[in-house]
């Protein structure tokens, strides 16, 4: 046994620590297209001191860390590219607290966004937090340490908006809380009024520290939560048929969509526009305004609102489980996106794009854009679909989102979970000065260059 | 010469996208696939599965111990069956760690609590190995019949026959049944093993081997109808045997209950006390029966009925299937699920979880020991509850 297994083992215990070959397989690998890298070991710890330990040892022997949630970004982040140890932290599952009147959550580091969910409806029913579609199993922390957005990013920004507090292992093995934790008892603040220390660690994709545990914003939850959708076949209108709605301020959240299977979808972009109230007039109310909203290009027979009601069950579901269902339509397990943040009015540009990769590299596409902030920008999502027994068509999808991360570069937009090329392209358009802050950042927080290495690789 | 694996449902495992929605039940409250609340890793989860039975029949992981504990620690709750969201192949996620089980026993790969399990069966037709006349033994006293063309047979199965917590379930079955004047005898010596266990297992040939006895014998008693004491042996009688050209009609015990309770054929009397009803997975998620228990409990009288957070098509499992009753490749460590789900049956503020399970019965007395839980919460089958009145 080495000598590295043996002090994981007595960190973490044998029930704690794997370098069997079914574990380093699996772990070495995420849904997407990317290819597979071993780790050495992976480490489950159940506390912060069993985190701190492993990462002082880590830094001690230089061993590469990868801290993992469900693994389930699908761009290769928690891929161990460089070997070492993935954490997975998912048996860091308690809820610490929720403080009702305050409306915060504090977290363990591998929460998920399922069993938040659960414990808010059964305990705390007039509350609620921004869940993403992502599969319920999707930890909170990685959710926020990768900007990730849900149902309620449209109102209040990303979910990483929503921090409200952290207690992060730095790569040298310190336990540091950010935010008015830092003080004292209570996780409201994640910043102000103090400089606002959450910006070393959301965004950088593990490569600064491991989050132990994070304070989460909640929101008032609605007794009633309604939808509609507006259809029209004129792409050109989304942007403006966007700015009207944003323009309400009413709105939970607003997605549109396109993809051409089944062919009921095809050629039309599909503007899915939830909203909440306490009354039924409150709800027929904003109904009333949305479609007033967009009255304009009813008028002009440029779109209308589809009949819901046969699969607004499936509309208002959270997550919406139907979205994974994506990965089967090629028979195969997989599908993989680019999810650039831009601005609404590029809405347009980036749909022909997805068409045009789609038929240029052979491959299904569907496309699901969430405005953020009302309005002030949106998640594009370029999704292509792949059979995971077919690696020539998964090589067909992986050139079609380095295409696809290329052109929205090109466009302006910042790349969302970008994966570790993707990333590099990035570094390589970003103003010099800001590389350069990044790299004194990392140079400081991660002097042996330990955490998630081969992501933001800015030293390199 | 290599040897090829291959299973039948090869063409469907690449579509597995390890999403993970198969670990929740569906309000994700927590985890509800046992073996990875007890392990802990993506492996033992069955995404994982899914994802290693992939590469294991593509020859890139060879067949290893940890393979088969993985392979073996799934409990068959069918839990992730109905939770996957891929509707065009998520039935046959069961299918498919069957069949690989059942690949493992043809490379003679199993972890050694199988090979014993499937040893004793072999070798003295029952998991103790104990001899074949004491199989009858539950049922001195009962004054139950031997079976003679009555309108049932009571079938109570290897853990009902030879299981001291299973015997007395068996007992109390067989009471409340005489006692509301049901026409219904035994086989005592001379039942045979249902076989449910040994198939789960992957030992398809023994399995047939014990099913075609136990079809014989019933053929020659000319059995009609059966109430089993088993959610085990009724999911082998109504979803195996049918393929192996049985025709008989196979019913749970709680499903006969509830029926005499409706024709107002049980004499009740109070009981007084806040019970909770464990959901076997062999009778909820694999046979749908979910309201005949409910319906005699809630027809005792000063019976208070409450139900656990996950219940019904959502429950956890108490980790007795998928053989591990008898293989205990789960362990029974904290996070085992005997010990998970009897710790969520005591946040109900119940005295009493009422089981439905001989197996169930079992694996949560064993908790109750283990979270040293005696004096405030106590494991009584169904009918224990009409006969202790």
């Amino acid at each position: 046994m080495s000598d590295a297994m043996q002090a994981l083992i007595e960190i973490v215990g044998e029930r704690g620590v794997s370098n069997n070959p079914e574990e380093l397989w699996f772990y070495g690998r995420d849904p997407g297209v990317l290819e597979a890298h071993r780790p050495e070991y992976v480490v489950a710890p159940r506390t912060t001191e069993e985190v701190r330990k492993i990462v002082q040892l880590a830094n001690r022997e230089k061993i590469p860390l990868v801290p993992m949630g469900n693994g389930m970004s699908l761009t290769g982040l928690v891929i161990p590219l460089k070997g070492g140890i993935v954490l997975d932290m998912k048996r860091m599952n308690k809820i610490v607290e929720v403080n009702a009147m305050a409306r915060y959550a504090v977290v363990e580091g591998g929460t998920s966004q399922g069993v938040l969910k659960a414990h808010l409806e059964r305990h705390y029913p007039n509350l609620r937090h921004s869940l993403p579609d992502a599969p319920p199993t999707t930890t909170i922390a990685a959710n926020v340490a990768l900007h990730g957005q849900g149902r309620l990013t449209n109102q209040y920004g990303f979910n990483s908006d929503m921090v409200t507090g952290m207690e992060i292992v730095l790569p040298t093995g310190e336990v540091c809380r950010i935010g008015s934790p830092a003080l004292g008892p209570y996780w409201f603040s994640k910043g102000p009024t103090l400089p606002d220390l959450s910006g070393l660690f959301l965004g950088w994709l593990g490569t600064t520290g491991i989050i132990t545990k994070l304070g989460l914003k909640l929101y008032p939850k609605k007794k009633y939560r309604d939808v509609e959708l507006f259809v029209t076949d004129r792409v050109e209108l989304v942007p403006d048929i966007l700015y009207r709605l944003t323009h309400l301020e009413m709105l939970e959240d607003v997605n549109v969509w396109f993809q051409p299977k089944p062919l009921l979808f095809a050629d039309n972009f599909h503007v899915t526009i939830y909203f909440t109230g306490d009354t039924e007039e409150e709800i027929e109310f904003k109904r009333r305004m949305i479609w007033n909203a967009l009255q304009l290009h009813m008028d002009s027979k440029d779109g209308g609102f589809m009949s819901v009601q046969y699969m607004k069950g499936m509309l208002l579901q959270m997550p919406q489980r139907s979205i994974a269902d994506f990965a089967d339509v090629p028979r195969g397990g997989g599908f993989e996106y680019s999810g650039p943040i831009t601005i609404i009015e590029h809405f347009p540009q980036y749909a022909a794009k997805v068409v045009e990769l789609a038929a240029k590299y052979n491959v299904l596409y569907a496309s699901s854009a969430r405005l953020i902030s009302g309005g002030h920008c949106m998640m594009f999502s370029i999704s292509f679909a792949f059979n995971r027994s077919d690696p020539a068509m998964m090589q067909r999808v992986k050139h079609a989102l380095d295409e696809a991360a290329a052109f929205s570069l090109e466009m302006g937009g910042v790349p969302w979970k970008p994966n570790f090329m993707e990333q590099k392209l990035t570094m390589e358009r970003l103003d010099p000065q800001a590389l350069r802050l990044m790299q004194m950042i990392k140079k400081n927080l991660d002097p042996n260059g330990i955490m998630n290495p081969g992501n933001w690789e800015v030293n390199s | 010469m290599n040897y090829v694996r291959s299973i039948k449902h090869a063409d469907i495992v690449h579509r597995c996208f390890r999403c993970g929605y198969c670990k929740f039940p569906e309000d994700y409250s927590d985890f509800n696939c046992p073996s990875y609340k007890a392990f802990g890793w993506d492996t033992f989860s069955p995404g994982g599965r899914m994802w290693l039975i992939r590469a294991w029949l593509s020859g890139e992981l060879p067949t290893s111990e940890r393979f088969t504990k993985i392979l073996y620690s799934c409990v068959a709750c069918n839990n992730c069956k109905d939770q996957c969201v891929f509707p065009k192949f998520k039935d046959f996620l069961p299918d498919i760690f069957l069949e690989t089980k059942a690949e493992l026993v043809n490379e003679g790969r199993v972890p050694p609590e199988v090979r014993d399990y499937f040893k004793a069966m072999a070798t003295s037709g029952n998991p103790y190995k104990l001899p074949q006349p004491e199989r009858g033994k539950w049922a001195e006293g009962t004054g139950l019949p031997e079976f003679d063309g009555q309108e049932y047979l009571f079938y109570v199965g290897c853990v009902g026959s030879y299981d001291e917590v299973g015997r007395k379930m068996a007992r109390s079955v067989g009471r409340a049944l005489m006692d509301a004047g049901v026409s219904v005898g035994i086989l005592g010596s001379e039942e045979t093993c249902d076989g449910n266990e040994v198939r789960i297992l992957g030992e398809m040939g023994l399995f047939a081997e014990l099913a075609g006895k136990t079809i014989a014998r019933f053929s020659e008693r000319m059995v009609k109808k059966i109430i089993t004491l088993d959610p085990h042996a009724l999911n082998a009688f109504k979803n195996e045997y049918p393929e192996l050209g049985w025709e008989f009609k196979a019913f749970h015990y709680t499903e006969v209950l509830a029926r005499l309770v409706r024709e107002k054929k049980i004499a009740f009397r109070e009981y007084p006390a806040k019970v909770t009803y464990h959901d076997p997975c062999y009778l909820g998620r694999h046979n749908g029966i979910y309201g005949p228990p409910r319906e005699i409990l809630k027809a005792v009288p000063d019976l208070d009925l409450v139900e656990m957070d996950r219940s019904g098509p959502n429950a956890f499992c108490c980790g007795g299937g998928g053989g591990n009753f008898f293989t205990d490749i789960l362990g029974t460590g904290e996070d085992s699920a005997a010990r998970v789900r009897l710790r969520e049956a005591l946040q109900t503020g119940a005295g009493v979880v009422a089981v439905a399970c001989p197996n169930c019965a079992k694996m949560l007395t064993d908790a109750v020991k283990t979270e040293e839980l005696e004096d405030e919460i106590k494991v009584l089958g169904i009918a224990e509850l009409l006969t202790h009145l």
